[in-house]
């Protein structure tokens, strides 16, 4: 018996193509949608794996040091090391700034951490650790530094030494890691006309600026111009021990607040960046019904487009169920090329976006399922019709 | 005819089939789960290595010079300005003597008069000794009457009694003298004392330098130690340089350094460790040591910035690896080596490092094995892996 569908198919095949290759593109911004939605919740995931912590510690009442700001003195850490159960704890600060480039910046989440300490970057792609105690930066890739480039952070040079990828804060900005006093610097060091403008005010305070007391203004100047604060101490929990148990010492009794990985999982997807999440998925429901509309009708006014063949097929005495199989076979057929298509295209198109697209396998499958179920019935609709067709319309009756 | 078309159709179809399936097959392979990652590899090598310090520091004197007034003053007048060089012993400026001179004045015709006073003692010493002479020949002469019976003995004791006196008189006479002395004495003593306190309110250079601030001018008070000016030696400039507490191992005196200058960092200046401070910053966590230039370069500023990299000797030779490789899994720190397309991770005690990222390690490795130095994301034990020369995005 030949194939009534292979055959229609190649009796018509560049229409078959060119309707497949739409359908195929559509059902790629689709993917693409999801992948961005993904991406963005893959953004505040990765952040947090990045950290390498168990724990983060805040200042007490704040969601920090992501979602809000948060300034812990830099010695908080000596006094949560000796609690029970802690590994590892480090100073880290992150500043979201214009980096500079040459003539251009870039946005760029600076983190100041410790090397060998939580916070440091995973891996590299390229070159080294950093291994100075100031002025060497390890870049992630997207921000388009090389090695041995310069970064101009505040009034400092930074040699970037190393590379890394998926180094991002969770609105998506790469991140730049230098050195922890150079970053405690950054964050606070303020321009030097603003030194020399807050200079000139303390020294014009007569209360400050007391004579007879040689010395109290240069005292007042320099604790002024110094920084000791911190946003986060990073915790590594010893193996074995619960990040929870160790985070209720810290909460009860140090005046300070604990966040475990779940809970900050929770502050990021939930609070950060739930609104932008929620509009990007909003958008996405929107535009799989509207995918799924557009393919059911392709297929039906694809099937209503042969109802003068249907009619000769049926006037020639084939059985209803050949015709059925005939359509039904079309229509996944179809589905079939445009998710092909949609995936290759997706896979091809995502690297160009600015922020991170993840094309999760699971997607993909729940995405094939949901063209072949929406194939099918789109089919069984023209297959309706087919069936109801009067065989005379193929005599032009 | 029909035969060619649709041979030519199914041609086409296959074609576009085949196009499409392996783009599938490509996007699976690169970018779905079973796409392997990406990393470069390094052989475990025995190497030696020059480990290294870095630090920063700012240029500073290492003797500086507060010159002040010892009492409280007004500035009468500064004679020299900042970058002056002055010679020891100059006078740099000078405090407001207020009546010192006039006090001195007065002391010096107090002396005068102290001088007449003396004058006047020793005139009347002498009258004093010259009637006591009288009366001595007095007695003589009435003891010899009085003992020929020429004249009564009351005479001879009246003539007696004029002698004592006159013999008190001299005494008196001569204490006078000596009081007078003594007061001069003291009065000189006092003047030397003013012209003392009136040479302090001078301020003289106390060794050859160069006059970095000027910090009153003339008019103004100052308390009693306020500078007035600073100087400093220019030859005893170094680099207080802070040392990072947690990579300082191997800080010691003597050690040869290279000096970056925030001015010229291109030119570096040899120095070496001149002393190390004991007490190490509790706050900052880094230990403070001062670089001391081998020849001092020109033009320097003080308080300027200085990158100081200090040259350990080189250690024995070891196994080595990039300290990219390191990575820390359940509290542990290891490197992942490749094994036949797979990873393993392997624990390993690292030593020293050096300024270009090699680490030594002191066990673990046994040499010749491959290390997995970059990776295009996180490894794990059941990640697919494929080696390369080097990652393709970080070339961009």
């Amino acid at each position: 018996m030949i194939n009534l569908a292979g055959r229609d198919i190649l009796h018509s095949w560049g229409k078959f193509a060119f309707t497949g290759l739409g359908l195929g593109l559509l059902i790629g911004v689709t993917l693409t949608m999801a992948g961005v939605y993904r991406g963005m919740v893959d953004d505040a995931k990765v952040l947090l794996n990045n950290s390498g912590a168990d724990l983060w510690i805040v200042q007490k009442d704040t969601l920090g040091p992501y979602a809000e700001s948060s300034s812990l003195h830099d010695d908080v850490y000596r006094s949560i090391l000796g609690l029970p159960g802690v590994a590892q704890a480090a100073n880290v600060t992150y500043l979201t700034m214009q980096v500079r480039r040459g003539d251009t910046d870039v946005r760029a989440m600076v983190v100041g951490f410790e090397p060998g300490q939580p916070g440091e970057p995973g891996y590299l792609t390229a070159g080294r650790q950093i291994t100075r105690s100031h002025y060497e930066a390890v870049a992630d890739v997207k921000t388009g530094f090389q090695l041995g480039e310069q970064i101009r952070i505040r009034r400092h040079d930074y040699t970037v030494v190393g590379l890394t990828r998926r180094m991002v804060s969770s609105g998506g900005d790469p991140m730049v890691f230098i050195p922890l006093k150079d970053a405690q610097e950054a964050q606070f060091l303020k321009d030097n006309d603003a030194i020399l403008n807050e200079r000139a005010r303390t020294a014009t305070n007569p209360s400050l600026n007391r004579p007879g007391v040689p010395g109290l203004l240069e005292a007042i100047q320099a604790s002024q111009a110094s920084n000791r604060n911190v946003n986060t101490v990073l915790v590594r929990v010893q193996a074995g021990q619960s990040p929870e148990e160790v985070a209720a010492p810290i909460r009860r009794w140090k005046h300070l607040q604990a966040y475990t990985r779940v809970q900050m999982e929770e502050i990021l997807i939930a609070k950060l960046i739930a609104t932008s999440a929620k509009q990007i998925a909003m958008f996405l429901v929107i535009l799989a019904i509207v995918s799924a509309a557009i393919v059911a009708f392709i297929i039906y006014t694809m099937t209503l487009g042969k109802i003068r063949e249907i009619a000769v097929l049926k006037l020639i005495g084939t059985r209803s169920s050949t015709i059925a199989g005939m359509i039904l076979q079309q229509a996944l057929g179809l589905g079939l090329i445009g998710f092909i298509v949609g995936k290759v295209a997706a896979t091809f198109w995502a690297p160009a976006f600015p922020k991170y697209v993840l094309l999760e396998s699971g997607d993909a499958i729940s995405g094939f399922i949901a063209v072949m179920i929406i194939c099918a019935l789109a089919s069984t609709l023209a297959i309706r019709a087919a069936l109801r067709v009067d065989p005379a319309t193929a005599i032009g009756g | 005819m029909n035969l060619a078309i649709f041979r030519s159709r199914s041609f086409g179809l296959i074609l576009l089939v085949l196009v499409l399936l392996l783009a599938f097959g490509f996007v699976i392979m690169r970018a779905g789960p079973l796409a392997p990652t990406q990393v470069t590899v390094n052989p475990v090598k025995e190497g030696k290595l020059t480990p290294a310090l870095f630090g920063i520091g700012t240029i500073e004197a290492r003797r500086a010079y507060l010159i002040g007034p010892t009492a409280a003053g007004r500035v009468l007048r500064v004679l020299v300005d900042v970058g002056d060089t002055v010679k020891a012993g100059q006078l740099l400026a000078e405090m407001d003597p207020v009546d010192l001179d006039e006090r001195i004045a007065a002391l010096d015709a107090s002396l005068a008069r102290a001088g007449s006073t003396i004058a006047a003692s020793d005139a009347q010493r002498r009258d004093a000794q010259a009637r006591n002479q009288l009366a001595g020949m007095n007695v003589k002469r009435y003891q010899d009457l009085g003992e020929k019976r020429f004249v009564s003995s009351s005479a001879v004791e009246a003539k007696q009694q004029e002698a004592v006196s006159a013999q008190a008189g001299v005494s008196a006479a001569e204490a006078n003298l000596a009081a007078a002395r003594q007061d001069s004495l003291r009065l000189g003593a006092e003047r030397d004392g003013l012209r003392q306190q009136r040479g302090n309110v001078r301020l003289l250079a106390p060794t050859d330098g160069i006059v970095t601030t000027r910090d009153a001018e003339p008019g103004s008070t100052v308390v009693a130690g306020q500078a007035v000016l600073k100087l400093i030696e220019p030859a005893s400039l170094w680099v207080k340089t802070r040392f990072d507490q947690g990579r300082s191992a191997g800080l010691a005196l003597g050690l040869p350094a290279e000096i970056a200058l925030r001015s010229n960092p291109s030119r570096l200046l040899a120095g070496k460790v001149v002393r190390l401070d004991l007490v190490s910053d509790s706050v900052t966590e880094e230990r403070i040591a001062q670089i001391a230039f081998d020849t001092l370069p020109t033009g320097i500023s003080l308080g300027e910035l200085a990158e100081v990299t200090l040259k350990l000797p080189t250690t024995q030779a070891r196994f080595l690896v990039p300290n990219a490789s390191l990575k820390r899994l359940n509290d542990q720190l290891g490197v992942w080596l490749y094994q036949e397309g797979k990873a393993k991770f392997v624990a390993v005690k690292t030593g020293q490092s050096s300024l270009d990222g090699q680490v030594e390690i002191l066990d673990g490795l046994s040499g010749g094995e491959q290390v997995i130095v970059h990776s295009a994301k996180e490894i794990s034990a059941n990640s697919r892996l494929k080696i390369v020369e080097s990652l393709a995005e970080a070339g961009k």
